[in-house]
């Protein structure tokens, strides 16, 4: 029975797929952005670590847009973004991007997914589009838990390494096996295409910035998942993911126990 | 047109009630099928089970609210409300305003949780809970939405216009003053939104008695919920 939305794609992975002919649909699957747009690039406001800004990185970079960061060293710098009001709850991520000041990483994401034309379908076809960000939030969703689980850990005492900190990363992986790398994995209606609709989304996104992590921390996690590893093959040779990937690009390493500590003492927990 | 939406949930405010509210704030009628019973809950489970794949029953995903429109059956109470917000047009003008929309209603969806959960905390940890719920409504979103008034002035949160972020934040406020009625004292426009939505026909007809608006739960329902869902 059909859960989501009655269009043939469904919710679907790609089982086959030529390298080159998935690099061109790719690259067509988004517009570039018109020049007035391009004009200044989003500034990033956060930590220096993953942390709630490491999805939005993801997803700029992925979109193959340049962005600038400031980074939360000291607890002054902080207060000055809350006093100049800036941060409208008092938290950060913050992105800076045309002419607007956002905060809430979910508001984030999903402006930017939408202006870069990563929600998977057509925006004229609006049902089909709103049925598409509803399959994006859901696998989003899915993938929260384990996220959570690996931030809290590097906050445990003794940090990842510690033992909370290991059980929890311990966990973290466990779940990704036994709960949500199987259902991304059984997803399959046959298109040949992508994770939602038939275009590049935010939650291919997702998806792999999870088995990236999972793998950080346990190499064998996608044994059992011969399309997952496909999967991640594929989405990582996208131009744009594969010069993220790189070192020396913008993405950030997990968190260590500096990072912990630069963050306690600027939220003063 | 198909038939109305249907709710499923149980007979509870919970994760579905921001949906009866921009519902019934948009003026469409919609039915709701209760879950009265685990065994409700297993044939709702049992529906949904293509996208189920623990042996043991546990839900890899929050299956409730669910609404079942225009030939979906969705899950995913932002989901869910963003497509409703869409379809009525109560999401802005444009993508900006949308991003606004959304800001606004995160700030609204992590106080609204805290006050959801309060019932939930341990007795021991109530008062707490309790006084970190008054300080940051007092100090943190109370403020941000007053500001956001006091910056434009109109009559609503977003483009002059009314959309989810309003009925969103009204709905919070009715829920911060029935906690604690006096911190909602000094913010007059806050209290003027939260007069000028509550007067809109269709929200005044939902805050009538009668309507499909639940009320608080109380030790009862959360009795029951557990019984549902096994907690």
């Amino acid at each position: 029975m059909t859960f989501f939305p009655p269009w043939p794609n469904c919710i679907v992975l790609n089982t086959a797929g030529k390298n080159t002919e998935i690099t061109r649909s790719v690259l067509g699957a988004y517009r570039k952005p018109k020049p007035a747009v391009m004009a200044a690039k989003p500034k990033l406001w956060y930590f220096h670590g993953r942390g709630r800004m490491e999805s939005i990185r993801w997803l700029l970079a992925a979109a193959g847009v340049e962005f600038e960061e400031e980074f939360l060293e000291t607890r002054e710098q902080y207060e000055k973004l809350q006093k100049d009001g800036r941060l409208l709850f008092g938290q950060v991520p913050l992105v800076e991007i045309d002419g607007m000041e956002l905060t809430q990483t979910r508001a984030i994401l999903s402006y930017l997914a939408a202006k870069y034309n990563l929600h998977g379908k057509d925006l004229k076809e609006t049902v089909r589009y709103q049925s598409a960000r509803a399959n994006t939030w859901f696998f989003s969703k899915l993938c929260l838990p384990i996220r959570r689980l690996r931030s809290d850990a590097a906050f445990q005492p003794g940090g990842r390494g510690g033992d909370k900190g290991r059980c929890f990363l311990a966990l973290a992986v466990k779940k990704a096996k036994t709960r949500y790398f199987p259902v991304f994995e059984k997803v399959g209606c046959g298109d040949p295409d992508f994770l939602v609709g038939n275009k590049f989304s935010w939650a291919d996104i997702q998806l792999l910035e999870a088995i990236l992590t999972m793998e950080e921390l346990d190499a064998s996690v996608l044994s059992d998942f011969p399309l997952l590893k496909e999967f991640k093959t594929r989405f990582s040779n996208i131009p744009t993911i594969k010069k993220f990937l790189q070192p020396g690009s913008q993405r950030k390493p997990p968190p260590d126990s500096h990072y912990v500590e630069v963050v306690r003492n600027i939220l003063q927990f | 047109m198909a038939g109305k939406p249907k709710l499923h949930y149980f007979d509870a405010r919970g994760r579905m009630e921001a949906i009866r509210w921009l519902l019934a704030a948009a003026g469409v009628e919609f039915e709701e099928k209760l879950i009265e019973s685990s065994e409700d809950l297993d044939k709702l489970r049992y529906v949904l089970s293509s996208f189920l794949l623990s042996k043991d029953g546990s839900l890899v995903f929050q299956q409730v609210p669910m609404v079942e429109i225009d030939g979906m059956k969705l899950v995913q109470t932002r989901a869910i409300l963003n497509y409703i917000a869409t379809k009525y047009d109560l999401y802005g003008k444009d993508m900006k305003e949308r991003a606004l929309i959304d800001m606004y209603t995160e700030g609204v969806a992590d106080l609204g949780e805290m006050i959801m959960l309060l019932p939930l905390c341990p007795p021991d940890q109530k008062n707490t809970k309790l006084t970190l719920i008054q300080e940051r409504a007092t100090n943190r979103y109370l403020p941000a939405f007053e500001n956001v008034l006091k910056s434009h002035r109109q009559d609503y949160l977003v483009g002059n216009k009314l959309s989810k972020a309003d009925i969103h934040l009204v709905e919070l406020l009715y829920y911060v003053e029935e906690l604690d009625p006096s911190l909602l004292a000094n913010f007059p426009l806050l209290k003027g939104l939260k007069t000028r939505v509550s007067n809109l026909p269709a929200v005044k007809k939902f805050l009538q008695p009668g309507s499909q608006r639940k009320l608080p739960g109380g030790e009862k329902s959360l009795e029951r919920a557990r019984k549902i869902f096994k907690f």
